[in-house]
């Protein structure tokens, strides 16, 4: 919305104020101001009222004229004119030589011949209407040789205030609102509004009106006619230029300058049109035309206008067609309405139609507003038509009325909610500036709240807090911090778990976190061939490639390992991310957190990469629980997944994920010379493993005894279950130092360390054991190599 | 010196300058003071010399011997350090200007700026909070005083499930759940509610350079009974400082969110020029950061706490936003993108 600090002065006197200072506080305290500040007016002078004296055609152009003007000096001035509308005896703006309009100074200038000393201008050229057609006409009893800017109010400040800031601010829609504001922020007094006095016309006849819906709150309106002014006058059209409008005729002129002044929209009908009032909605939808002769369809929700039983308009949104003022109009009747909000609200969304008055409905306006600015209207059509007259009485329905907001409270509560100390006198000159009634007794506040704040935005004591700070300024607050009781603070084992898992994987095995969506994208999964399954869907995603909420990572992630395959020859990526697994019992989406991670590679084998993986899992487990991983062959049930190699991952029992191989046909797709692996384990399920603690063994001071071991196996889990079996507490560790595999078959060497804390072992007692577990494998066929 | 054992000497030396290993160093100490030297046999003389003479001469062939000995030893040291010298000479020459091998991995931009946040409410008593990514139309509406007659409701810009339920559209989703988790500790020990909880957020919109559908947000709170609006100034002020880790110009304009009363926009002075206005900030050097307020009493309620008694702010930081301030990242699409030539550059950030 754009807003015209004359006009605002026009209601508080803001004379030696620093007036770009002032618009900066009122973006603090107020509504954000757009940066752009338009000084108009700035570029403009030596614009002066000249009366065309003589007009003669060009001898050789057409279009040109001569014309001899006075501009109010001792001579005449030659001037050449292209205008159409030249005519003796016409007032005009006359820029005279070293004027200045915008980047140009004007200086004798030849055209077609003949020296043009200077120039009629248009209202646009001069900027203060988009109205080019012609040079501008100005009314006959201004002076010859006055300065423009000495009779209209040419130089002005406009700024713009972002209306997503005034959204629950109703009252900030018009001038007198925003005046309000500045007279609050600058300390200066608030002048009343110059209205007619409506009780003038009490003895006359009512208008026939009937509220007959509830949406509907307040509906006045007056009849008036013999309107003999049919363009505004030159400020008011200059006002409504500047902030946005366009100067249509008096009256729409007229009505969209109380719009802009008050922030009520009003509508004038022809009298004929609307001999009946009536507010209602209709049962059934219908088509109506409104008055920018677009058909629109009405529905059952929507709130119209009506005489008697034939719509007029749509409420608080657009006048029809039919009801428009016409030529032969004489009469005219003056609406000013409140409506519910929401239900204008609605009713735009449907119709696709956002009005300037649907605009300001939507904020909740105050009811008690449409009687002043019927007021305020027929103050200035008299002022500026003297003989308009008013026909008809005012007539006023009020169905509903806001609550009165009445709040108590006391210095205490504003001490505590601000944090600082802001005297009982400021509180009070502050709220009486902002139009709040507030009483005080010792350090006790009862505030009654304006009606212009009573309809939506300020109902608590915390509104309150809001009112008297913002004015106070927040750039005055002394800030500090505040003394609590001290307690340790525990992150959360996930939290921990997490934040180590990417350390590890990021600074030990070089990984890279990735961040993926949490559905799938279709085409994506299409084009690697990955089956969507069912699973709960977006209901209404406007992109009709995202229906359905991922259940596992794995898939995202390997859209995005297809989309780097060209970053490098080898690479890890992983992400800690959500997924959804159905619903669970109480039909609760059943989100759970997952790591995933991939890794790709051109120059190693699918076996070494798949150990890789698993040894980084391990190395995650080891680190974080001090606890060793369990897998377990599982069935491929998804389409990224290989038939071979997919093992479940446990931990103490708890089933933690899977480790696998990506299925051929998905890895083709992604890259034909590429292996790829993937595993993904649940978070959450992970972070309940419990720590094992550290437990240190003090070495033994006396020599260990290594024996090296070839079994002919495929598999060591035997062999390692026949040492375990031994059960030998001096075997200190075992681990497996080759595996060979050549036609006979394959054989793994596995290392066992012996040792005792208190003596020197003997090879006699070792080989004991080692005989035994030889022993114990020979019974179940697996034989050491020869 | 008798001629004889000055022979010897003479011989010595000269065979000692043409010694250039350790080999012929041994051959040279054997044939002059092993058991046949020469050194020894010049005893086999002493047999007939004088008492007088053999006593002069057992002297003169000694002192010979501790010279040979201990020029044996000079050479000896002498060849040692060549030898080192050689062994030192044959290692070659590195080509150190060949580029280092990183290895690198590289966190994701946003878990950088997040754990730098973290760090910031950690060191002053804040937990860190996570919670999931949907949530109930309570959760994310009703329990935050937005009714459901509210703009912000009928907007198309929330992901709606199957099941009602939806893709939280702000971190403030988890603000009831948090205040459930812990008004207890607060009404009955006493113990302040200071939590942040970082998240992932969704919007149902179109995107482009600057728009996601899914972006992270981290939101805070602080609930006590002498909670400020200058408590808020500071801790926002203090925490951008931090994160920025310079000082930080902050200002607070109002702004209306259901909420939070009074409800804030807090801009902080432009990064790019410090306030002197830049394209950056469309020239008002200020650019907005992040929403704030004083916690609306109705939300304390719906969380189990009692407005008259406790109050509390709440702030709502674009983690997205400040990552692609903090980082020049132009386009927010690279965030989710998964470009790993765009990604992979993050390797750490304290």
């Amino acid at each position: 919305m754009f807003l015209s600090l004359n006009w605002i002065s026009d209601f508080v006197d803001l004379s030696g104020l620093d007036k770009m200072e002032l618009i900066n506080k009122f973006s603090l305290s107020t509504a954000e101001v757009e940066n752009e500040i338009y000084f108009k007016g700035s570029d403009l002078s030596g614009i002066v009222v000249a009366e065309i004296k003589s007009v003669e055609d060009h001898p050789e152009s057409k279009k040109l004229h001569l014309l001899k003007v006075d501009i109010g000096e001792a001579e005449l001035v030659d001037v050449v004119c292209g205008a159409p509308n030249v005519r003796v005896g016409l007032k005009t703006a006359f820029a005279k030589l070293g004027a200045q309009i915008g980047d140009i100074t004007i200086a004798p200038r030849k055209l077609a011949g003949y020296t043009s000393n200077g120039m009629c201008c248009s209202e646009k050229e001069i900027g203060i209407s988009d109205s080019g057609d012609g040079i501008m006409e100005i009314t006959d009893d201004v002076k010859v040789g006055t300065d423009l800017k000495d009779i209209y109010q040419i130089d002005d400040i406009i700024f713009e205030v972002d209306n997503k800031s005034l959204t629950n601010r109703p009252d900030l829609w018009g001038h007198y609102g925003i005046a309000r504001e500045f007279a609050a922020i600058a300390g200066r007094e608030l002048k009343p509004l110059d209205v007619a006095d409506l009780a003038a016309y009490e003895n006359l006849k009512k208008v026939d009106l009937k509220i007959e819906d509830p949406l509907c709150y307040r509906y006045s309106c007056l009849e008036f006619g013999n309107i003999g002014v049919h363009t505004s006058p030159v400020n008011m059209r200059i006002r409504l230029y500047y902030c946005g409008m366009r100067a249509i005729n008096f009256l729409a002129d007229l009505t969209n300058y109380l719009m802009l002044e008050m922030g009520q929209p009003m509508h004038a009908f022809d009298s004929r049109k609307v001999e009946k009032i009536r507010i209602k909605r209709f049962d059934k939808p219908f088509k109506f035309t409104t008055l920018d002769g677009a058909e629109r369809d009405i529905d059952e929700n929507t709130l119209m206008i009506c005489n008697d039983n034939t719509p007029v308009a749509i409420a608080g949104i657009m006048g029809g067609l039919d009801s428009e003022i016409v030529e032969d109009t004489s009469t005219l009747t003056l609406e000013s309405a409140t409506f519910d909000a929401t239900s204008i609200r609605k009713s735009t969304v449907k119709l696709a139609h956002r009005t300037d008055a649907s605009m300001r409905y939507e904020k909740s306006l105050d009811p008690e507003m449409t009687v002043p600015a019927i007021a305020r209207f027929v103050k200035l059509l008299t002022d500026i038509d003297n003989g308009a007259e008013v026909t008809s009485a005012l007539t006023d329905e009020y169905a509903f009325k806001y609550d009165d907001v009445s709040l108590s409270f006391d210095k205490a509560f504003v001490d505590k909610y601000t944090g600082i100390e802001i005297g009982n006198d400021t509180i009070v000159k502050t709220l009486e500036s902002l139009g709040f009634g507030v009483e005080l007794s010792g350090d006790n506040f009862t505030v009654k709240v304006p009606s212009w704040r009573a309809t939506k935005d300020v109902t608590l004591k915390a509104d309150i807090i809001e009112e008297i700070t913002r004015i106070y300024g927040y750039d005055n607050f002394d800030v500090h911090t505040i003394a609590l009781p001290l307690y340790p603070i525990r992150t959360a084992q996930e939290k921990d778990d997490e934040e180590r898992i990417k350390d590890i994987l990021v600074k030990r095995y070089s990984m890279h976190e990735l961040h993926s969506y949490v559905w799938a994208y279709y085409d994506e999964y299409k084009a690697l061939g990955i089956e969507i399954e069912d699973n709960v869907e977006l209901v209404n995603a406007t992109n009709p490639n995202i229906q359905t909420i991922r259940k596992s990572i794995v898939p995202t992630q390997l859209c995005q390992v297809k989309y780097n395959t060209s970053y490098a020859s080898d690479f890890s990526v992983f992400e800690i991310g959500r997924v959804v697994d159905g619903l669970k019992d109480d039909g609760m989406c059943n989100e759970q957190k997952k790591l995933a991670i991939t890794i790709y590679s051109k120059t190693n084998t699918t076996e070494q990469i798949y150990f890789k993986l698993r040894d980084v899992l391990a190395v995650i487990t080891d680190e974080l629980k001090h606890k060793p991983l369990v897998f377990e062959k599982a069935e491929a049930s998804h389409s990224y997944q290989h038939p071979k190699n997919l093992n479940n991952i446990y931990c103490d029992g708890i089933l933690l994920g899977e480790i696998g191989i990506v299925n051929s046909a998905v890895a083709k797709k992604i890259d034909k010379k590429a292996n790829i692996v993937y595993a993904e384990i649940d978070v959450k399920e992970f972070a309940k493993i419990a720590n094992a603690s550290i437990t240190y063994e003090e070495p033994s001071k006396f020599p260990e005894i290594e024996i090296d071991l070839s079994f002919v196996t495929e598999k060591f889990e035997p062999v390692a279950k026949a040492i375990e079996a031994a059960n030998c507490p001096m075997i200190k560790s075992v681990s497996v130092t080759d595996i060979y595999a050549d036609e006979s078959g394959k054989s793994i060497t596995t290392k066992i360390k012996f040792a005792d804390n208190e003596r020197t072992l003997t090879r006699e007692e070792v080989m004991k054991v080692v005989d035994g577990i030889i022993a114990a494998l020979a019974a179940d066929g697996i034989n050491l190599k020869n | 010196m008798t001629p004889k054992t000055l022979e010897v000497k003479q011989n010595f030396c000269a065979a000692l300058e043409n010694v250039s290993n350790m080999e012929q160093l041994e051959q040279l100490r054997v044939e002059y003071i092993g058991k046949k030297g020469y050194v020894t046999d010049l005893l086999k003389d002493m047999k007939s010399l004088s008492n007088e003479e053999k006593k002069t001469f057992g002297q003169e062939v000694n002192i010979l011997k501790n010279e040979v000995n201990d020029k044996l030893a000079e050479k000896r040291e002498e060849l040692r350090k060549k030898e080192i010298e050689l062994e030192n000479s044959r290692m070659p020459e590195f080509d150190i200007s060949i580029p280092a091998d990183l290895k690198r991995g590289s966190y994701h931009p946003i878990t950088l700026v997040q754990r730098q946040c973290e760090e910031v409410f950690k060191s002053m008593g804040f937990v860190v909070e996570d919670y999931s990514e949907i949530v109930t139309d309570y959760e994310c509406f009703e329990a935050l005083n937005i009714p459901k007659t509210h703009p912000a409701r009928d907007m198309q810009d929330t992901y709606y499930l199957g099941n009602g339920q939806l893709l939280k559209s702000h971190t403030s989703a988890a603000q009831n759940a948090i205040y459930k988790k812990y008004k207890d500790a607060l009404i009955n020990e006493g113990k302040a509610i200071k939590a942040i909880f970082p998240g992932r957020c969704f919007r149902n919109e179109a995107t482009d350079a600057c728009h996601e559908n899914t972006f992270f947000q981290m939101e805070g709170i602080m609930v006590d009974k002498n909670i400020s609006i200058s408590n808020l100034i500071f801790f926002m002020k203090t925490m951008l400082s931090e994160v920025f880790k310079k000082d930080i110009k902050v200002r607070l304009r109002p702004g209306f969110f259901p909420f939070v009363e009074p409800g804030f926009e807090l801009d902080i002075s432009c990064l790019i020029c410090g306030g002197e206005g830049c394209p950056s900030c469309k020239h008002s050097g200020w650019l907005e950061l992040c929403p704030c307020g004083m916690i609306h009493p109705e939300v304390l309620k719906a969380g189990g706490i009692d407005p008259d008694e406790y109050t509390g702010f709440a702030f709502g930081l674009g983690l997205t936003r400040l990552a692609m301030m903090k980082f020049g990242i132009k386009d927010i699409r690279d965030l989710n993108g998964g470009s790993l030539k765009t990604l992979s550059q993050f390797t750490d950030d304290k």
